[in-house]
């Protein structure tokens, strides 16, 4: 094992987006028991900063590795195609008409029933989207198409924390009207 | 000498040998020291058995002081120079200070952090933090009839960058080596889940004199795993008082510092005696006269709802931010002395739909873990090991174009952790680039904790956006963040450790030493040497306990070469700048065997079997 490894190098996995959770929460506990720094309080400040280097690396690693959509990500760079979000933002037009209907529907939403049912459809279609990232990435070996779906579901998410916000809002709003009562 | 015995790695050393390690609860009302002692953790006492010191000090004239129950008695007589709570100002200016009129004492602002001026000089919070945990830190010497091997200092989980700072630097000041600095929650649940067996998913709420933490934490097998955190780290049972003694003055103003003092004095006699009758009465000795006033625990409850709500609020979105549901928690750990409050836990287990756990002392419980993983950090635990991970409560970013934030570590992420991000030039020519630090959750710089801003200069000039600036965060295992920078092309590099616009400079706290702060010290060169001897010592068993396991990855003359290194170290005495230097040269030539080792151990952590029998 080298700090210079990739991530599934490091955690000792099989290069590919199906990945049993537990056994990564597993492997990077395994790990950290190993590399954190409070395992060499007592030694020098040499093993203190090589222990914090590793320590960094593992952690760095494990949140790409345990979440499906950065795991895919990584994946896609890995294999020679990156997502490049950023630079790269052209859509299907169907996706992009859901996109605005649902959008439409968070600027209408009035309750916390009304989100969550809108939350529910978003939940499904990122699970489709992630079933059909780990068919293009496991099975269809075609990292380009990954990659779409990699920039689809970033939409999804973020679509999904912006009614995790409206939810918060929503709460502590009924709490400051439950405290004036 | 006992330098030269090595323990076998895995074994625990003779317990002549035993390194003593303490955990210490630096709170806002009081504070704890306490030790693994025969195998369990126990608070120390004092010599008349009292384990808690309240926070508190006072300075006397002609510069001596009173520490503890003793100042805390005198806070109504003698306000100004009493000063108590001191923890609520750690890593703040005064205009952070709510309710800053209402408190009895004389603020100066003074860059970075505020200070208190008292009869005996300008007093920075870190150093009277210092007083106490000095007093605590004689009392383990005391207790053990011998020198410290380090502490691990507790604070609370919402603390920003610049209050763990401060933390730390008061810590150094009272001659502690601080082995770590761990989050008051995940403490409480080291000795909670350790005394119960506790595993899965348990929440702590702790409630005490100035800071409310709430904790996600998953247990399993010896590994504390904290999931979300957040809080609050200026609400406390001092704000219950607070909100009691305004009920009690109905509008009335209180101009003495004595009147402020006496009033919170007496809301907090009726706050605690409300947490066992239906009814107390709030009796204070002011200036005009003698205040009394009834009150019922119904009154009281009234008055407290606002804050508790405050706090569930808090509750909520950790349990959001951790994606769980309140069922989904196995239990919930009441900590602090506020949680001692009725109505505070039944509006806990009302949120949590079950009884919340209080078969613990909420007073000694966080001094308790903290002894626990002191111990273990000295390397007196062999068996029963356990790993703590712990996250950052508060994102980590950079200002950007028009005030904006923009985030480069997450709240809740696990540290220790480092990531990079890059940026680019806006405009033609640009050789510079401010470089400004916060933490905070709101998307606007103003609305958040400003940490450091620093300047990378002599980018080369280039058409803007052309150049590129990768700016690097780092947060360490104590939570304690650096950043450098550095412009890619050209390799020109800035960097900034996040401490000195806030925190005490490093010359402040040598001047603070020379004020005769550390008197029981002796003279600062002799406390100078006997650190670098200590260090010297320390550094030297490591490598040979370091030689002794992992030897055979060295070359013979290479580690020959080392094991002379060794010899000459522990050899010499007498002039600290030259053992420093010895030490860090040391350090260095054992930096690759250092690596080579970590190689070995990941090896093993992956495949399950020791290499070394392969």
């Amino acid at each position: 094992m080298r700090l210079t490894d990739n991530d599934f190098q490091l955690f000792g996995l099989a290069e590919m987006q199906a990945q049993d959770r537990a056994a990564i929460d597993a492997r990077w506990k395994a790990l950290q028991a190993e590399v954190h720094p409070d395992r060499f309080a007592v030694e020098g400040a040499a093993a203190q900063r090589v222990a914090m280097q590793w320590a960094m690396r593992v952690n760095e690693a494990y949140q790409r590795l345990k979440d499906p959509l950065k795991r895919a990500a990584y994946l896609c760079e890995l294999r020679g195609a990156p997502v490049e979000a950023e630079n790269n933002t052209q859509m299907p037009a169907a996706f992009l008409m859901q996109q605005m209907e649902w959008r439409e529907a968070l600027d209408d939403a009035r309750s916390p029933a009304a989100l969550e049912a809108l939350d529910h459809d978003a939940a499904a279609a990122e699970d489709a989207a992630l079933a059909r990232a780990r068919q293009l990435l496991d099975d269809n070996n075609d990292a380009p198409a990954a990659a779409a779906q990699v920039r689809a579901l970033m939409f999804i998410q973020r679509f999904r924390a912006d009614i995790d916000r409206r939810l918060a809002k929503l709460e502590d709003f009924a709490e400051q009207t439950a405290r004036t009562k | 000498m006992a330098l030269l015995q090595i323990s076998e790695p895995g074994a625990s050393p003779d317990p002549h040998q035993r390194r003593i390690a303490v955990g210490i609860d630096l709170g806002t009302t009081h504070s704890l020291v306490a030790s693994v002692r025969h195998g369990v953790a126990e608070c120390l006492p004092d010599e008349r058995g009292r384990v808690i010191l309240p926070s508190a000090v006072r300075y006397l004239p002609e510069g001596r002081r009173q520490i503890g129950a003793d100042a805390l008695a005198a806070q109504a007589e003698d306000p100004e120079n009493t000063l108590v709570s001191v923890k609520r100002f750690m890593g703040r200016a005064v205009a952070d200070i709510a309710n800053r009129e209402q408190l009895p004492y004389r603020f100066e602002d003074r860059p970075g952090m505020l200070a208190i001026a008292t009869r005996d000089g300008v007093k920075s919070p870190v150093e009277v933090s210092a007083e106490i945990l000095a007093t605590l830190r004689f009392r383990a010497e005391d207790t053990f009839s011998d020198d410290l091997f380090g502490a691990v200092i507790t604070v609370p989980a919402y603390f920003d960058d610049a209050q763990r700072q401060a933390t730390k630097d008061a810590a150094e000041l009272a001659g502690l080596k601080v082995l770590r600095l761990i989050n008051e929650p995940t403490a409480a649940a080291i000795a909670y889940g350790l005394d119960n067996a506790a595993e899965g998913l348990y929440a702590v709420y702790d409630l005490g004199g100035g800071t409310f933490d709430i904790s996600l934490l998953r247990l399993a097998r010896g590994v504390f795993e904290v999931v979300a955190t957040g809080g609050d780290a200026a609400l406390g049972g001092d704000d219950f008082d607070r909100a009691l003694a305004d009920w009690a003055l109905a509008g009335r103003v209180l101009a003495s510092a004595h009147d402020k003092r006496a009033v919170l004095v007496a809301a907090r006699a009726a706050k605690e005696a409300l947490s066992g009758a239906d009814a107390a009465e709030l009796v204070a000795a002011l200036d005009a006269g003698e205040l009394r006033v009834a009150v019922t625990r119904a009154q009281f409850e009234a008055l407290a709802h606002p804050l508790i709500a405050r706090t569930l609020s808090a509750v909520k979105r950790v349990l959001r931010d951790a994606k769980v549901k309140p069922a989904d928690v196995q239990g919930a750990v009441m900590v602090g002395g506020s949680t001692r409050m009725p109505i505070v836990r039944a509006a806990v287990s009302e949120l949590f739909g079950r009884e919340v756990l209080t078969n613990l002392n909420p007073d000694e419980v966080v001094a308790l873990g903290a002894a626990i993983q002191a111990n273990q950090l000295a390397g007196n635990a062999a068996d029963g090991e356990i790993l703590l991970l712990d996250v950052i409560p508060l994102s980590l970013g950079l200002e950007t174009m028009g005030g904006l934030v923009e985030r480069v570590i997450e709240r809740n992420s696990t540290i220790p952790v480092a990531k990079a991000q890059d940026f680019t030039t806006f405009k033609d020519g640009q050789t510079a680039m401010a470089i400004h630090v916060v933490q905070g959750e709101r998307e606007l710089v103003s609305e958040c904790r400003s940490l450091a801003r620093f300047e990378l200069r002599g980018i080369p000039p280039k058409a803007a956006g052309a150049a590129r600036i990768r700016v690097s965060f780092q947060v360490d295992a104590d939570g304690l963040l650096s950043v450098s920078a550095e412009e890619l092309t050209s390799g020109v590099q800035a960097a900034i450790t996040v401490k000195p616009s806030y925190g005490l400079g490093d010359d402040e706290i040598a001047r603070m030493l020379k004020d005769g702060f550390a008197s029981a010290e002796g003279d600062m060169a002799a406390r100078k040497l006997r650190e670098a001897r200590v260090e010297a010592e320390r550094m030297v068993l490591a490598t040979r306990s370091a030689l002794a396991a992992d030897g055979d990855l060295l070359p013979d003359a290479e580690r020959a070469a080392l094991e002379a290194r060794l010899v000459a170290l522990a050899a010499m005495d007498g002039d600290a700048d030259a053992i420093d230097a010895a030490v860090k040269a040391l350090a260095e030539a054992t930096e690759g065997f250092a690596a080579e080792r970590m190689n070995r151990s990941i090896a093993r952590a992956l495949t399950g079997r020791d290499v070394s029998q392969l």
